[in-house]
């Protein structure tokens, strides 16, 4: 039940503190979204969709991140990566 | 699509399945919280990859297989109430209170909706102004800013007509009341990535600490269970406890705060009784005294009943990784999706209906 979904905002088309809404895409379907936990995020943006409601915003830096961790491991297939010297350049926070 | 598809590209899978395995000395358990991750874990066979010294186990996290058989029985009293229009989320419609479950009532000519979101409830509210909207707020902290919002702008909007059964419960005192139970076998865990997306991970710090338990934000595709996995198991091998965050493409330290500040605006935490778990104190989210006009508890006069349980059901030993489903002598036979005898076998993220739908031939075996 909590499956949420990513999806990209097209547009902004409601402002106020309640009733800030927007029409966000995913999967090829656009769906009128209340975005007003996501003050930040504008058109292009892309943001987590729980129940109509957007509940976080993508941040595509660490998504970069966490995919290039992932590219290294499975360059040097498995092995090499993972050493306490590399977590500072992994998601951790 | 974007944001999903990277993270179940097949060599990032295998990679970090042999890095696992690589590193994996010690036999060890870990316990994934919520069931969209036990959902991922069986339907890619995730748990198959790693190596035989890794025991998953499939936590409490599905808010349906939860609730309690006496909100659902509440939920039952108020859908056959002709004068109210019953609004639930789909999952919920299925799941058995002590004698039948709301699509009962709805074949009985109850008039039970299905919703994707509060906000429709409360639409439904607004069209239907001579009619009395109740909405079964079910869920975990996910769930809840939508809720908060419903709520909020029903008082906003001086609709009256408009009512919740709140369910909400939250996931750190179960993880607790797990972690306290004599002979409990968890050492690690993933914890709910889009929990953590509204609360942030703060509140996790204080449970590692005092259990010495690595706890890690995990997300749900295959590529970010593994990485979960492979960060707690790097923890538990190296001797270390803490809180981590592999889905920091979603979740930030600190949470949603706007979602946060309305959640703190409608809720206090309540005791909450958990099906097949029994009460957890402050384990749950129930209607602040400013929106008690919203309470449905309160509104109608609730009759009292005796919540029953079907003596057979083994789910609340399965939704505290006690049992695994197909250990159930009615998984399968007596007890399937069509039929279900307990919540972990109606909802879509129960464990039993993950290993009815994947898992069903090897059910003997596995």
């Amino acid at each position: 039940m909590c499956l949420a979904v990513p999806g990209k905002i097209m547009t902004v088309t409601g402002e106020g503190p309640l009733n800030r809404t927007g029409k966000v895409e995913f999967g090829g379907v656009l769906r009128d979204v209340n975005l007003a936990y996501v003050p930040e995020a504008d058109t292009g943006d892309w943001v987590l969709i729980h129940a109509g409601f957007a509940i976080s915003t993508v941040d595509e830096e660490e998504a970069a991140l966490t995919l290039e961790e992932m590219k290294r491991l499975a360059d040097v297939g498995g092995g090499l990566i993972g050493d306490e010297s590399d977590r500072e350049d992994g998601p951790v926070s | 699509m974007k944001h999903v598809e990277e993270y179940r590209d097949p060599e990032a899978v295998l990679a970090l399945a042999k890095e696992i395995k690589r590193i994996t000395t010690k036999p060890w358990t870990i316990m994934e919280i919520c069931g969209g991750q036990t959902h991922s874990i069986v339907r890619f066979g995730i748990d198959e990859l790693l190596p035989d010294e890794i025991t998953l186990v499939h936590g409490p996290g599905c808010p349906v297989c939860v609730t309690g058989v006496g909100l659902i029985d509440k939920a039952i009293e108020l859908a056959r109430n002709p004068e109210l229009i019953f609004c639930s989320f789909g999952d919920m419609m299925r799941v058995p209170g002590s004698d039948v479950d709301l699509l009962a009532v709805k074949a009985e000519g109850g008039d039970v909706r299905m919703v994707y979101s509060p906000m429709d409830a409360l639409q439904i509210a607004e069209d239907n102004p001579d009619k009395e909207v109740l909405f079964f707020a079910v869920g975990f902290e996910t769930t809840a800013p939508a809720t908060a919002m419903t709520v909020a702008q029903a008082k906003e909007k001086g609709i009256h007509n408009f009512s919740l059964l709140v369910a909400h419960v939250l996931v750190p005192p179960a993880m607790e009341a797990i972690l306290s139970m004599p002979g409990t076998q968890v050492q690690g865990f993933l914890a709910a990535g889009h929990v953590c997306a509204v609360t942030g991970y703060e509140e996790y710090h204080p449970i590692s600490e005092k259990y010495a338990i690595p706890i890690v934000v995990t997300g749900f595709e295959p590529v970010d269970i593994l990485q979960g996995m492979l960060y707690t198991i790097r923890q538990l091998e190296a001797g270390r406890n803490e809180v981590e965050n592999t889905y920091s493409r979603i979740v930030r330290p600190e949470g949603n705060l706007a979602a946060m500040k309305l959640i703190g605006s409608v809720f206090d935490v309540v005791d909450r009784s958990w099906r097949g778990i029994g009460e957890i104190a402050a384990s749950g989210w129930g209607l602040r005294e400013e929106y008690h006009s919203f309470d449905a508890e309160r509104k109608f006069n609730l009759g009292q009943q005796v919540a029953k349980e079907n003596p057979i059901c083994l789910s609340g030993q399965i939704l505290q990784g006690i049992t695994k489903p197909h250990e159930c002598p009615a998984f399968g036979t007596l007890c399937t999706p069509e039929h279900p005898l307990g919540a972990t076998m109606v909802s879509s993220e129960g464990a039993c209906a993950a290993y009815y739908k994947y898992r069903r031939q090897t059910s003997t075996t596995a």
